[in-house]
């Protein structure tokens, strides 16, 4: 089982619905967030492009965080969702430092925190709250390794890319483009 | 033109607009941690080669800094945690692939190496110490007593000056280890483009071990001891501005995110602190007064050795605090 | 009776001490809270509500925990509004209900040692007072003089309140500041208003035509999932903006046309669809009157003309016109939302409407379908007596053909002139921040000063309730009962708003304060019933439901009764509501009425040297100025910034996150300074910014200071002569790089 995420970058309208939500069914701590909206501008007036994503934790495959850890609280989960065991974690902070792209933030209670692919939802079968949320439906999540799951399904129909794949992390959340 | 710009308003605390985890304590752990690493490595490299009695605070005196250094160090890093009450269960596992997890186990054997080591050399503390300060002659009076009512602890100590040899040769093993560790522990970072290059290890290790010499020569009474101190820093200085020249020249010739890391010390913002603290007052100068005492001028010994220590101090904040500053995204 | 000047006082915090502990006193929001709740599987308990942060009125779910805090809010999964997705301010609504600024205890403005103050009062006593004011103003001058702003769903017991009392002064600033042209507009062309939420049938359309609408960043809920779904079945979209919105990423074709000039290309695609034939010629046929008349209208408003006023290139017009053709009849021209522009904007309401006729998409499946509402009587009362006078009185040959009220006229008509027997003499203003709607804002505060009594009713302080006499803090909408909601859409549906929790502090729902303040006016016969859920029971029950079935549904389908949703086969015989009975391209109505019965372009006016056009418009993540305080959503967006090309940048020497003081044409200059944002995305004449941000009221302690405001710089306003809307782009900036107060003036 391999969790992944796909986000259609064309029906993104950038409204951070995801944000919010996200941050009421996780109760992240308002002026921290788990996720994020990036708006790339390029070209010159009127030829221009707009590119919309919605990032958060690629849940990596090859992930620096989890190798780095010290004690072994950030590990693999569920479906190879990269997760932090509270009470393991010391706050040191090699994670937060190890993540090329900034996913994780240090948790007013000390210890580490970052989008967990709303593993508490995933495991009674709903989607994660971002997904479940998206007003235009670009976001897809399941299991990579099921052919029939809407990730599997959407990622063979469209062309995609992952964020900063030189860092050679092996993201596993992908901007349908 | 190219506009990519956050518009959900982030702004976590430490990770935007740069990263900021890691403050005044890391440099500070890695500063006290390469410095203990010199003097271990020292101390243990003349007593392998039977050189004690030259270089007696090389092998002795300085030592007895090592434990404080080593707690300074370790109380840093505990300051620097954020989930404090949990630091035991850096404790419970060995992660291999964690230069941290490798950090804090090295320490956990070195500490009673280095402890045990001015153990070895108390005796000759105190009878050095006795009757002149008056602040420690209670302490002095203190031990004394309780060496003679515990007979064991002498024979302890004679079992460990037997096998000194043995005790240095470990020493020496993790000393190097604990001094490469503080450059690979960054280096292990990939994510931050400026930490991403192997030289930082060597780097690190060669830039403590000169730390530690410059200590030692300070403290140094014996002329010969301080001479000899005075070329191996020499030595040590020009491996640090090959290895430094050889890190940048690795940066440029990198991918797009280093080149940009590069460019913060070759026109950024940490130009100017970089070349005139870090090679300048700590490397260029003090080893043109080394060179200089080589030629027979006399320069007040504390004045290289402070610039050295102050230089490798400001290097290792410098490195923290800039690497942060790059990055691979946005 | 000359009042005393009214001036802007911030709520002070020194009376503001109210406990948040004060324990709810009133039984019947706990009792109905508790009893009906259903336990979801976190342990959290669930009510229905449907959202009140915009008008979009998304019905949906509230997840309250034992200790009556709200967790979430998702939406309702068989609403079509939002298809069980509420939009980022709808599942933020909960920083609405924790948001510790809120109005927590009436209050009335004393005058305290020469200082205007607020003080803390009962709610009987503030009844009592505007009671008995309005009662003077109803035997001196006539309960018409008394004039109820209203933009929220608990306006409706007002207006009930209002109309019972004697006056139907009853105005809703989204009619002349926003939608009010494109209903007269397609009211003119169709005889039928376009009505909320827009009967447009973007997810089956082939080609989604957006006149400087920009869906996906004004997060009109249903409509941009609708365009997202529609994106997913590859239709194309043909968006004119100047500025490079995200809907206009998304098009196909993006026409970056100069401000002010959408008529002409307007009328340069009716002349190429004319004259090429690409045009629906049995629905043309069949349903329109004038096509003739237009065809010689249109006649030299060639694509090449078109160039040279709008900088479109002609080819570009033809192509994109034949694109609507080619998706025709599954083709909408959206008429937008947001109208009020250059004072031209019925007719350009019109041409969309026209444009709309020649292509034979009303009625279509991907074009307008046809939507029905459930009917529910109103509570059974005495008829309403007849007012004597309305506002029309005041304006006798002006905007002829404003179908709804004015709330820019109403305003006007409080400033006593010479011309006019009477004015209005007091305000009921229920849910708007007037300062910021109103643009003219000079006017507005004169208007204020003239008034014997303005009221305020809101959730939170805001710039209108400095002004006010008195200020009733009204619960949000999760803690009350409001009416249910029965708006037009594919299906009828009904849904329920219930409180999810008991009003917070000394906070009442509107409903109370209405029929509170109706039984102090007298008005006892208008209010024969306990509380709100005797109302809604009997409604429910009337139109086939009940109140226990609402409460655990949340949403209700019905079975359409009248029509179908399209035309099904073929083309049927309809008769539509205009003069002649049929699709006016040439508009009798307006002929009638002494306007153009065929639209024209008119030049309007530009910046000059040195300034550049004040463009407006919303983010996603907010509601106007409404949400401003929202620490949810502030959490996202706090402040706006000021989009500038980099053309001009570079002139100006402004840099990325730099604070600007922005003055207008007017010399009116921003009391805030703005952010910086150097964007590729607008135009070089032309400067971009969010509205709703630079609030001046200290007490809303997160909103304060952040941002600029743009309706301050709103002050030449272009009023549209056939219904009195207020066009508002037609304001100019400049920059100012240094703070203009530290500025020695000489």
């Amino acid at each position: 089982m391999r969790y992944a995420m796909a986000i259609d970058t064309k029906k993104c309208v950038g409204c951070s619905d995801c944000v919010v939500a996200c941050q009421t069914e996780n109760e992240v701590p308002i002026g921290y967030c788990r996720d994020w909206i990036v708006e790339v501008t390029d070209g010159t007036y009127p030829e221009l492009e707009l590119e919309i994503r919605s990032e958060r934790c690629n849940h990596c495959d090859n992930s620096p965080c989890v190798r780095c850890c010290p004690t072994g609280a950030s590990h693999y989960s569920d479906g190879g969702s990269v997760l932090v065991t509270h009470n393991k974690c010391i706050g040191c902070g090699a994670c937060v430092s190890s993540c090329p792209y900034d996913a994780r933030y240090s948790h007013p209670k000390g210890y580490v925190d970052k989008c967990t692919f709303c593993n508490h939802r995933v495991k009674k079968g709903q989607q994660p709250a971002c997904v479940s949320v998206c007003p235009t439906r670009c976001m897809y999540f399941g299991d990579l390794e099921d052919p029939n799951s809407e990730v599997s399904k959407i990622m063979k129909l469209r062309k995609y890319k992952t964020l900063a794949p030189e860092a050679g992390t092996k993201p596993q959340v992908f901007y349908l483009i | 033109m190219k506009e990519e710009i956050i518009v959900s308003g982030r702004m976590n605390l430490n990770i935007d607009p740069v990263l900021h985890i890691w403050h005044w304590q890391i440099p500070l752990y890695l500063f006290l941690g390469g410095l203990a690493a010199g003097i271990m490595f020292f101390a243990a490299l003349y007593t392998i080669q039977g050189k004690e009695k030259q270089y007696q605070t090389a092998v002795k005196w300085s030592m007895f800094l090592v434990p404080i250094f080593i707690v300074l160090g370790l109380l840093m890093l505990l300051l620097d945690l954020k989930h404090k009450l949990y630091f035991w269960q850096l404790y419970t596992v060995i992660r291999l692939q964690s230069p941290m997890s490798w950090g804090a186990w090295t320490l956990m054997i070195v500490t009673p190496i280095a402890l045990l080591w001015c153990l070895m050399y108390i005796r000759d503390l105190l009878d050095l110490w006795k009757g002149k300060f008056k602040l420690t002659n209670g302490l002095i009076e203190f031990a004394y007593k309780k060496l003679d009512r515990y007979k064991w602890i002498d024979t302890f100590i004679a079992f460990l000056y037997k096998y000194r040899k043995v005790m240095a040769w470990l020493m020496i093993f993790y000393a190097v280890i604990l001094g490469i560790y503080t450059g690979i522990l960054l280096s292990a970072f990939n994510a931050r483009p400026l930490w991403n290059t192997s030289i930082l290890g060597p780097l690190f290790m060669v830039s403590g071990f000169s730390t530690a010499a410059a200590l030692i020569m300070w403290m140094s009474k014996d002329y010969n001891e301080k001479k000899a101190f005075g070329r191996i820093d020499l030595i040590l200085i020009a491996t640090e501005v090959f290895f430094i020249i050889h890190m940048f020249m690795g940066f440029l010739a990198s991918t797009e995110v280093q080149i940009e890391a590069a460019r913060l010390f070759l026109g950024g913002e940490f130009t100017a602190v970089f070349w005139v603290f870090v090679v300048g007052i700590g490397l260029v100068i003090p080893a043109l007064l080394e060179s200089l005492k080589l030629y027979g001028f006399k320069i007040p010994v504390f004045l290289p050795a402070f610039m050295i220590l102050l230089g490798g101090l400001m290097f290792r904040f410098i490195m923290v605090e800039a690497g942060q500053v790059t990055r691979y995204l946005y | 009776m000359k009042t005393n000047r009214r001036d802007f006082i911030k709520i002070s915090s020194a009376g503001v001490a109210v406990a948040a502990i004060t324990p709810p006193l009133v039984k019947w929001a706990s009792a109905s809270a508790k009893s009906n709740s259903e336990i979801s599987e976190d342990g959290l308990r669930r009510t229905p509500t449907y959202c009140e942060v915009c008008f979009w009125k998304c019905a949906g779910w509230v997840y309250t925990d034992e200790n009556n805090n709200i967790k979430k809010i998702i939406g309702h999964e068989d609403d079509p509004h939002c298809n069980g997705r509420l939009c980022p301010r709808g599942t933020g609504g909960v920083g609405m209900y924790s948001d510790e600024d809120r109005l927590k205890k009436p209050m009335i403005r004393t005058n305290v040692r020469g200082k205007q103050e607020f003080k803390e009062v009962s709610w009987d006593e503030a009844l009592d007072y505007v009671a008995e004011k309005m009662q003077k103003i109803k035997r001196k001058y006539g309960p018409e003089c008394v004039a109820l702003f209203n933009h929220g769903t608990g306006g409706k017991q007002f207006s009930h309140m209002l109309n019972a009392y004697g006056s139907a002064n009853v105005s809703a600033p989204s009619y002349g500041q926003c939608r009010g042209p494109r209903e007269v507009g397609f009211v003119g062309t169709f005889g039928e208003s376009i009505g909320s939420p827009e009967p447009c049938d973007i997810r089956d359309t082939k080609c989604l035509v957006l006149i400087g609408s920009h869906l996906g960043e004004n997060m009109h809920n249903g409509p941009v999932q609708e365009m997202a779904e529609a994106i997913d079945r590859g239709a194309s979209i043909i968006t004119v903006d100047p500025r490079f919105s995200t809907a206009a990423s998304k098009s196909k074709f993006w026409l970056p046309i100069k401000p002010a000039t959408d008529n002409a290309l307007l009328l340069a695609w009716i002349h190429v669809l004319i004259y090429e034939g690409w045009f629906d010629k049995e629905f043309v046929e069949k349903y329109t009157y004038g096509f003739e008349d237009l065809k010689k209208h249109v006649k030299n408003m060639t694509p090449e003309w078109a160039y040279g006023i709008t900088t479109i290139k002609p080819d570009v017009i033809r192509k994109t016109a034949k694109e609507m053709f080619n998706a025709s009849p599954s083709v909408i021209i959206h008429p937008g939302r947001h109208a009020t522009w250059y004072g031209d904007d019925t007719q350009r309401s019109r041409l969309m409407a026209m444009l709309n006729a020649l292509l034979g998409s009303w009625g279509q499946r991907g074009g307008f379908y046809k939507p029905e509402k459930v009917k529910v009587p109103s509570f059974p009362h005495p008829d309403y007596p007849k007012p004597t006078k309305s506002w029309r009185d005041a304006f006798p040959d002006k905007y002829k053909l404003a179908g709804l009220a004015l709330s820019n006229a109403m305003c006007e008509a409080t400033i006593p002139t010479v011309e006019r027997e009477c004015s209005f003499r007091a305000w009921i203003v229920y849910g708007t921040n007037l300062i910021k709607t109103l643009p003219d804002r000079k006017t507005t505060l004169k208007a204020i000063q003239s008034l014997d009594l303005i009221v305020v009713i809101d959730t939170m302080p805001a710039e209108i309730t400095g002004y006010a006499d008195v200020i009733f803090p009204e619960c949000t909408y999760l803690e009350r009962y409001d009416f249910v909601r029965a708006s037009q859409h594919r299906d009828p549906y009904l849904a329920l708003r219930m409180p999810a929790v008991p009003p917070k502090y000394d906070s009442k729902p509107g409903w109370w304060i209405a029929k509170e303040l109706g039984l102090k006016l007298g008005l006892e016969e208008y209010f024969k019933y306990e509380s709100i859920e005797e109302v809604l029971d009997w409604q429910l029950k009337e139109a086939g439901s009940s109140l226990e079935e609402m409460k655990k549904l949340g949403v209700k389908k019905y079975d359409r009764k009248y029509d179908d949703l399209f035309f099904t086969e073929g083309l049927p015989e309809m008769i539509f509501n205009t003069p002649t009975g049929k699709i006016e391209l040439y508009s009798n109505q307006f002929a009638a009425a002494g306007y153009d019965p065929l639209p024209n372009y008119t030049k309007h006016m530009e910046p000059p040297q040195g300034f550049y056009r004040l463009i407006y418009g919303r983010a996603p993540m907010h509601t106007f100025g409404r949400t401003a305080n929202n620490e949810n959503l502030t959490d996202l967006m706090d402040e706006n910034s000021c989009w500038i090309n980099p053309r001009v940048a570079n002139e100006w020497g402004l840099k990325n996150d730099q604070y600007i003081w922005l003055k207008n044409q007017d010399d009116v200059v921003s009391t805030f300074p703005i952010k910086v944002r150097v964007t590729e995305r607008i135009r070089w004449d032309s400067i971009y910014m969010v509205h709703g941000f630079g609030h001046n009221n200290k007490k809303m302690t997160r909103a304060h200071g952040k941002g600029a405001s743009d309706s301050e710089l709103i002050t030449r306003v272009i009023v549209d002569p056939i219904m009195g809307g207020t066009g508002m782009r037609g304001n100019f900036v400049t920059f100012l790089v240094n703070d203009p107060k530290k500025e020695v003036v000489s």
